[in-house]
């Protein structure tokens, strides 16, 4: 099955793969085996394999993030916590010893097990396809460093610097949209990015909704295939084996409408997630470019102020110089970023609609030639 | 049992009746059960095998309905059970439809009055073709009268559908409200497979209050069926008892049959409650699988719009269509699984009620029939004691009723056997019957998902060259 990253063009390069081949979901943590091949001088070895948690990732993005030099990259959406509730639960009784997985939570874990590797994944290959990403020095550290990252993560300033950034980040529509857009092309960015970012959030809420439904239909064809067969067990023989068969026929109903529930959320819900995420990441783009342009007209004002006053001028000139150059090589490698967003975007979209729609269609014809099977059997009983 | 669709014939050709339902109901909604739990006692002494002793006595002044309903009993029970065995092997060759339509408003009931067509070869039948009106009502007065006359004689009468909308998932979509459509059609169906069922009982077919009411243009009042109580207490007091052989009730090896069988019952019940929940809750979940399609559609429609990339908006106003087509298909599908499935399962969760309820019956005739024995002990020794009392017309009292309790002993002894007999033809008819629904049925639902998943082909073959079209 083929993962979002596929279509954004990552993994491309040769000189830096990275992949995660394996996942280890113990009492409360994940752990992510990371797998680097590179041929790139600045790594000590050709290979690496290490194990990282969600929080390492995490860390990662937020030095990304706080990384002045990049305030004109769409930095990569940080992945989501993996979403355990339930089976975590069900992993401190199995460590107590208390009970056991049944067949069903086994399968659910493991979905959700399938779709954070491949958020996590994508996250790396973004970084690994960039050209200044990849170049990072604590991206390296994550691929490379053989040890535990905690001690590392544990630098309170970067982390509070994280939090702050988040809480600072929902004040960004209101600076976006009150800047005095000059340029054509971020005037109908802003639009476009404001309307879609509300709409993509929307549909994305839905689409979960509309999966969670499709996974409790699934279910109810298990719990009736287990009360036909309580009902088949007090029956005569023909029609107890009637009864067996129409459970069995259930049974294997729910295993394909589960697949195509889980098929529809990797293919959908979750590509609607991520690039509600990845919206997120170009609108922070437009705020930090909206903040450089406020920064330049203040220092604009400043400057004039100066030379009314006729004191500091050329500490207010260099200012008003460097401001300028900022918002201009925001603006340049703005627009790059974000020209380069709309075709990964469209690119992913027509590559995941293609792959769900051909497996909605495999799904149905699987159950239209299991329930025609099965029919025929019980007309000839 | 007949689907809603198969069973409608339409009604147009047919015309109903001129006269609309007539009178008031006499309460019946309220609490059928009680106005006939006097009737049972004395219709027990009315049972048709005893109708030679009864012709000797007064026949009361009643309404018309009440010889109506003896003397077609006669012809009926004339017959031995085994004729009604074969009567159920040509069952197969059961050339009726009946058809329940045209739900009327009356009052704060949104479903009340109903249009009852009935298409049959039947020679029982005056016509062959029948449209009259009934009130909800009717068909509940209608199966209290049943119940009342063939309960206790073991015979498994099917259950009214039930007044209310319980286990009835209501869902608002867009601004009709639904609830209200469903519960018609909830009802509407409900009654048709209940005159089904019962008209596919070979006894209840005949019985002459099921005719009247497929048939008649008008139902009489039910206000007959309290004189009917009035004049079974005479019957019943005024019966003298005639001398027949002493006869011991035996415990029948065929017990362990009702002792196997009872516990089958009570298994069953428990199981399918289970799988009626399990149904329930498909339906349900499939329903919210609908509203839920329908909202990402319309999302899905919006995101479309928004999209700046052509090719990439056109593509999802499309995925946003075939959405809205694929909630039609869940919302028919739960249909299905609701009417086809659900309903009848519900329908033999009560029906294994009255299952429950005759075997019940066979323990109180037994329970009759012992107490009628101690009583006849009773007055033997009365009898014994005056022997030697020398009171010529105690004593003669005293033999007289012996006789009598004789009688009624004798009486316990054969209703039992009766109703023993009974029950296990039931029996046997239920459980033929309970096999056969449930693998017509079965198949039925099964094509209906083979229909609804080679939809969602088609609908999804349509999109894929949209998706692949995104450039």
């Amino acid at each position: 099955m083929t993962s979002i990253s596929e279509d954004i063009d990552l993994n491309n390069d040769a000189s830096l793969v990275i992949d995660i081949p394996d996942a280890l979901c113990e009492r409360d943590k994940v752990k992510f085996t990371v797998h680097t091949k590179t041929t790139l001088s600045s790594f000590q070895k050709p290979e690496y394999s290490v194990q990282r948690q969600h929080e390492d990732f995490i860390w990662l993005h937020d030095t990304i993030v706080e990384t002045e030099e990049y305030a004109g990259l769409i930095i990569p959406p940080a992945p989501p916590k993996p979403d355990f509730e339930g089976p975590r639960e069900k992993m401190h009784k199995l460590g107590e010893g208390e009970s056991s997985m049944t067949k069903e939570e086994y399968a659910k874990m493991k979905q959700e097990l399938e779709k954070t590797v491949q958020v996590h994944e994508v996250f790396l290959q973004r970084l690994s396809s960039h050209p200044m990403f990849r170049k990072d020095r604590n991206f390296q550290i994550f691929l490379e460093y053989d040890q535990d990252l905690t001690v590392r993560r544990k630098n309170a300033k970067e982390m509070f610097g994280g939090f702050f950034k988040n809480m600072v980040k929902s004040a960004d529509e209101v600076l976006i949209s009150g800047v005095k857009e000059v340029d054509e092309f971020f005037e109908q960015e802003k639009n476009f990015l404001l309307d879609y970012s509300s709409k993509i959030k929307d549909a994305t809420a839905k689409a979960e909704k509309m999966t969670r439904s499709h996974k409790n239909v699934a279910d109810d064809y298990n719990h009736i295939s287990g009360a036909l067969n309580n009902t088949a067990a007090d029956n005569n023989t023909a029609f107890k084996k009637h009864l067996e068969k129409c459970a069995e026929v259930f049974e294997k109903l729910r295993k394909v409408e589960d697949r195509m529930a889980s098929d529809q959320e990797l293919k959908l819900t979750e590509l609607l997630r991520y690039y509600t995420r990845d919206i997120q990441a170009a609108k922070d783009l437009l705020y930090r470019r909206a903040r450089a342009l406020a920064d330049y007209e203040n220092s604009n004002k400043a400057l004039d102020k100066a030379r009314l006053k006729g004191k500091d001028v050329a500490q207010a000139e260099e200012n008003q110089k460097q401001c300028l150059q900022k918002f201009d090589k925001l603006s340049e490698s703005g627009k790059k970023e974000l020209t380069s967003f709309k075709a990964r975007r469209v690119v992913a979209f027509r590559k995941n609609l293609i792959e769900m729609t051909e497996l909605e269609i495999k799904h149905a014809k699987n159950s239209v030639s299991l329930l025609q099977g099965s029919i025929e059997i019980l007309k000839s009983n | 049992m007949e689907s809603p669709e198969a069973a409608r014939l339409s009604a147009e050709d047919i015309s109903p009746s001129s006269n609309g339902p007539k009178a008031e109901p006499m309460l019946l909604d309220d609490d059928p059960d009680d106005l006939f739990a006097e009737a049972t006692e004395e219709v027990s002494l009315d049972s048709p095998e005893r109708q030679p002793i009864l012709s000797d006595g007064p026949s009361p002044v009643i309404t018309p309905v009440t010889p109506v309903m003896i003397s077609s009993r006669a012809d009926v029970f004339d017959r031995s059970p085994d004729q009604d065995e074969d009567e159920e092997e040509n069952r197969d060759t059961f050339d009726i439809q009946i058809s329940v339509s045209d739900p009327e408003k009356v009052g704060k009931d949104v479903c009340d009055s109903l249009s009852l067509c009935l298409q049959t070869s039947l020679s029982i039948f005056s016509r062959d073709e029948v449209c009259v009106k009934r009130r909800f009502s009717d068909f509940l007065g209608l199966h209290s009268k049943l119940a009342s006359k063939y309960m206790h004689m073991g015979y498994i009468v099917p259950p009214a559908p039930e007044k209310s909308i319980v286990g009835m998932t209501k869902v608002k979509v867009g601004k009709e409200d639904l609830s209200s459509v469903e519960f018609v059609e909830k009802r509407r169906s409900a009654l048709e497979r209940y005159l089904l069922r019962t008209v596919k009982h070979p006894a209840l077919l005949k019985d002459p209050d099921v005719l009247q009411f497929l048939e008649s243009s008008e139902l009489p009042r039910a206000v007959s069926t309290q004189a009917l109580s009035g004049a079974g207490i005479l019957r019943m007091v005024n019966k003298a008892a005639d001398a027949v052989n002493k006869m011991t009730i035996k415990m029948n090896e065929s017990d362990a049959w009702f002792e196997e069988k009872q516990q089958q019952f009570e298994n069953l019940d428990v199981q399918l409650r289970k799988l009626h929940a399990s149904v329930e809750s498909l339906v349900c979940h499939r329903k919210e699988l609908s509203v839920n399609t329908a909202s990402f559609a319309k999302s899905a429609a919006m995101l479309g719009n928004s999209e700046d990339h052509t090719a990439l908006s056109r593509a999802l106003s499309q995925l946003a269509e075939v959405e809205e087509k694929i909630d039609q298909l869940h919302q028919d599908q739960a249909c299905a699984d609701f009417y086809l499935i659900s309903e009848l399962l519900g329908d033999y969760v009560r029906l294994i009620t009255a299952v429950k309820g005759v075997f019940d019956q066979r323990m109180k005739t037994w329970a009759k029939c012992q107490d009628a024995q101690v009583m006849l002990q009773r007055k033997r020794e009365a009898e014994a004691k005056l022997q030697h009392a020398n009171k010529p017309d105690k004593l003669q009292q005293a033999k007289d009723e012996i006789r009598e309790w004789e009688g009624k002993v004798q009486q316990g002894e054969r209703d039992f056997e009766q109703i023993s007999k009974n029950i296990r033809r039931e029996v046997g008819r239920f459980e033929k019957d309970r096999v056969k629904d449930f693998r017509v049925v079965i198949i039925k639902y099964l094509e209906s998902l083979v229909h609804t998943q080679q939809q969602m082909i088609k609908y999804w073959e349509a999109f894929l060259p949209e998706a692949k079209a995104i450039a």
